[in-house]
């Protein structure tokens, strides 16, 4: 898995609360079979409603951190929301709460989430609002600057810190306890308290 | 020290315990659809790895496939492409699928209970939000995302943290017309879209007891709209009822070795809870949303919320579903004319809503304007539907009987509710164009749609009943 220490860009500001992930790429587009393909569709709804959206305006362009408010990413688990985020160029998003499986899927694919309370979002939407506005996330010491010289702290748990900045990959991490996994397993058997594993339906 | 249900499902299954942080915890169970899978069965391709146990899922079809007779031809080459490679995958790594001809075809959520594999005290996944259903068994089940997936096909395990759990009991009384899916609609509009995140929920008290297996369901189905990882029921005398001899329920030689494995996943008397919530139904109304997600909803007789009744934070949100749905504040969500209805999903496309529906709708007939889909949740549903001739009430009603499936819960076959169309529908999200771009969505109880369906408007069931 790839390193990430730093995050540099432009923020595009989205003053919604509870995103759900059919917002973000909706049903349609979720017969693709691979992982590619998801980001011309991002926002697709809100794309096609109204040209003043954020992400039909010109000055947003090229923007990779989104400022979002409360419960972003709730309702349905596809991950698709994710790929569409990052294939779009969106390489991390600040708001105020997030979903719990979104924050899940977005850990698995280096989408970098911040959460930071209402008063500083407020803050972060109305300046990108009003300039080009850049930020500069600093993972390993926990800190964003600001392209008008502002600085905030923010807290991230260790396991995702580590997660980004080591380039930790769950995967490797789990297979790596494969002997004890098959252990636990076999004595579930052993023990005849999943049924499912000797069945034999009708 | 007194442990609750989720305490006591996670000590069982914990393999490698990490102190506040992810522990790898053994998951029993997943169901494979076609949406979500195809992403994760490539990841394990890609680094040459097997799965670790093929006996721990099973696969079927539903979310993208057609409803119609001739659903077996699939037009949307990508839909189809889908569901073939689902298909050799399954048949690839040897996990049993539940084909069209299988008769056992349906969405997962309906096939788990129906089948028996759905057990207190397992942990189940799949990559579908509405896993939490399984919840009802006393089960922690959970919706996760396709890289999770993956770790499960590899290693049968999940990193995870351990989750707060919060207890919510419906006190009052269950009145005639009111549902399981008015109870969990008012849940929600009670604590919000994020109401729960962070928790599972342990639903309990004497209201949950007196339910069915079926209604349970319903309950925790929806626990997700809230933000909740999961939501689950102490297995009681009703659940074991339910599952005693299904397919793959134990043998009846096991039964009262298992049954005391079963019990011994209750919550203890006086455990301790993150939070508790206590959710008052006395007199209440059937519900009904009027917004773009499933915490604006309100009961039926009384008026839209006007915005001086939203906070200040809300403004934004309140005045983009309001307008999305073309409603006033202020006037009476019932009576408002429909186009659409529809009956059926995981929530509430079980033999016993289409029980309901049928109740309300023999010997009348859906409304002209209106076009009503009645889509069973699973093959096992289809049969039962006709054996009790439900079926028969559904034609002369006029509505449209179709095979089973996700339907017109989302946008993503052949089912949509077309642009400008307003829908009341028994499923679990009214998300902005969820049903079909441009679409609006009311959500409320199988009831409220059937009676809706035939007044044309959105009509309380209480005066079919």
């Amino acid at each position: 898995m790839n390193k990430i220490t730093k995050i540099c860009g432009k923020c595009i500001p989205l003053e919604m609360n509870d995103v759900d992930t059919d917002l973000i790429i909706p049903a349609q587009y979720l017969t693709s079979t691979s992982q590619k393909g998801y980001g011309e569709n991002l926002f697709k709804r809100l794309k096609d409603q109204s040209p003043e959206f954020v992400f039909n305006q010109h000055k947003y362009l090229g923007a990779s951190i989104l400022i979002t408010k409360e419960n972003f990413g709730c309702g349905s688990s596809r991950e698709h929301a994710v790929w569409a985020l990052q294939e779009y160029g969106i390489q991390a998003i600040i708001a105020s709460s997030f979903a719990d499986i979104f924050s899940g899927n977005s850990l698995k694919n280096r989408l970098i989430l911040i959460q930071m309370d209402k008063e500083i979002i407020n803050k972060l939407i109305l300046n990108s609002k009003k300039n080009d506005y850049f930020l500069d996330i600093h993972i390993v010491h926990n800190k964003i600057y600001s392209s008008l010289d502002e600085d905030f702290s923010f807290e991230m748990d260790n396991y995702q810190k580590s997660c980004f900045i080591n380039g930790f990959d769950e995967f490797d991490y789990l297979l790596s306890f494969r002997n004890k996994i098959e252990e636990f397993k076999q004595q579930q058997i052993k023990d005849n308290i999943i049924p499912s594993y000797n069945r034999n339906p009708k | 020290m007194q442990k609750n249900i989720v305490d006591k499902i996670w000590e069982k299954h914990l393999i490698n315990h990490s102190e506040g942080n992810f522990s790898i915890c053994g998951i029993d169970f997943s169901f494979l659809h076609e949406v979500t899978s195809a992403q994760a069965f490539q990841k394990l391709e890609d680094r040459g790895i097997a799965i670790m146990n093929p006996k721990q899922f099973i696969a079927t079809i539903d979310h993208s496939i057609p409803t119609r007779p001739n659903r077996n031809e699939i037009f949307d080459l990508a839909a189809k492409n889908q569901v073939e490679l689902l298909r050799h995958n399954a048949q690839k790594h040897d996990i049993p699928f539940f084909d069209f001809d299988s008769g056992h075809q349906g969405i997962v959520h309906a096939i788990g209970p129906e089948l028996g594999i759905t057990q207190p005290g397992m942990t189940i996944v799949c990559g579908d939000s509405h896993t939490a259903t399984h919840g009802a068994f006393g089960t922690l089940a959970f919706g996760i995302g396709t890289s999770e997936l993956a770790h499960v096909l590899a290693t049968g395990c999940l990193l995870l943290k351990k989750p707060k759990v919060m207890k919510v009991e419906f006190k009052g009384q269950k009145e005639e017309g009111i549902y399981a899916k008015d109870l969990i609609m008012k849940l929600i509009s009670t604590i919000g879209i994020g109401g729960a995140t962070g928790y599972v929920i342990e639903y309990t008290g004497q209201v949950i007891k007196n339910m069915s297996m079926e209604e349970r369901m319903t309950i925790c189905n929806m626990s997700i709209e809230c933000g909740a990882k999961a939501g689950l029921i102490n297995p009681d005398q009703t659940t074991y009822e339910y599952l005693k001899e299904r397919p793959f329920s134990p043998k009846i030689e096991q039964w009262e070795k298992i049954i005391s494995y079963w019990n011994s996943f209750v919550s203890d008397e006086n455990c301790f809870y993150d939070k508790e919530i206590i959710i008052d139904i006395f007199a209440m109304q059937p519900m009904v949303t009027w917004g773009t997600n499933p915490a604006q909803a309100i009961e039926i007789n009384s008026l839209i919320p006007t915005k001086i009744q939203v906070s200040p934070a809300e403004e934004i949100m309140y005045e983009n579903a309001i307008q999305y749905m073309q409603l006033n504040g202020g006037d009476k969500i019932e009576g408002t004319p429909i186009d659409w209805a529809f009956i059926g999903s995981c929530t509430n496309g079980r033999i016993e809503d289409l029980r309901i529906c049928a109740k309300i709708l023999k010997d009348r007939k859906v409304h002209p304007s209106v076009t009503l889909y009645i889509v069973p949740a699973s093959e096992g549903v289809l049969q039962q539907a006709k054996k009790e001739g439900l079926d028969f009430i559904f034609k002369n009603a006029g509505a449209d009987f179709r095979m089973p499936g996700c339907s017109l819960c989302l946008g993503m076959n052949d089912d949509k509710v077309p642009a400008g169309k307003r829908c009341i529908s028994s499923t679990n999200r009214n998300f902005v164009g969820r049903q079909g771009t441009g679409s609006y969505t009311h959500l409320a109880s199988p009831a409220t749609v059937a009676a809706s369906s035939i007044r044309g408007k959105i009509t309380s069931p209480l005066e079919f009943l």
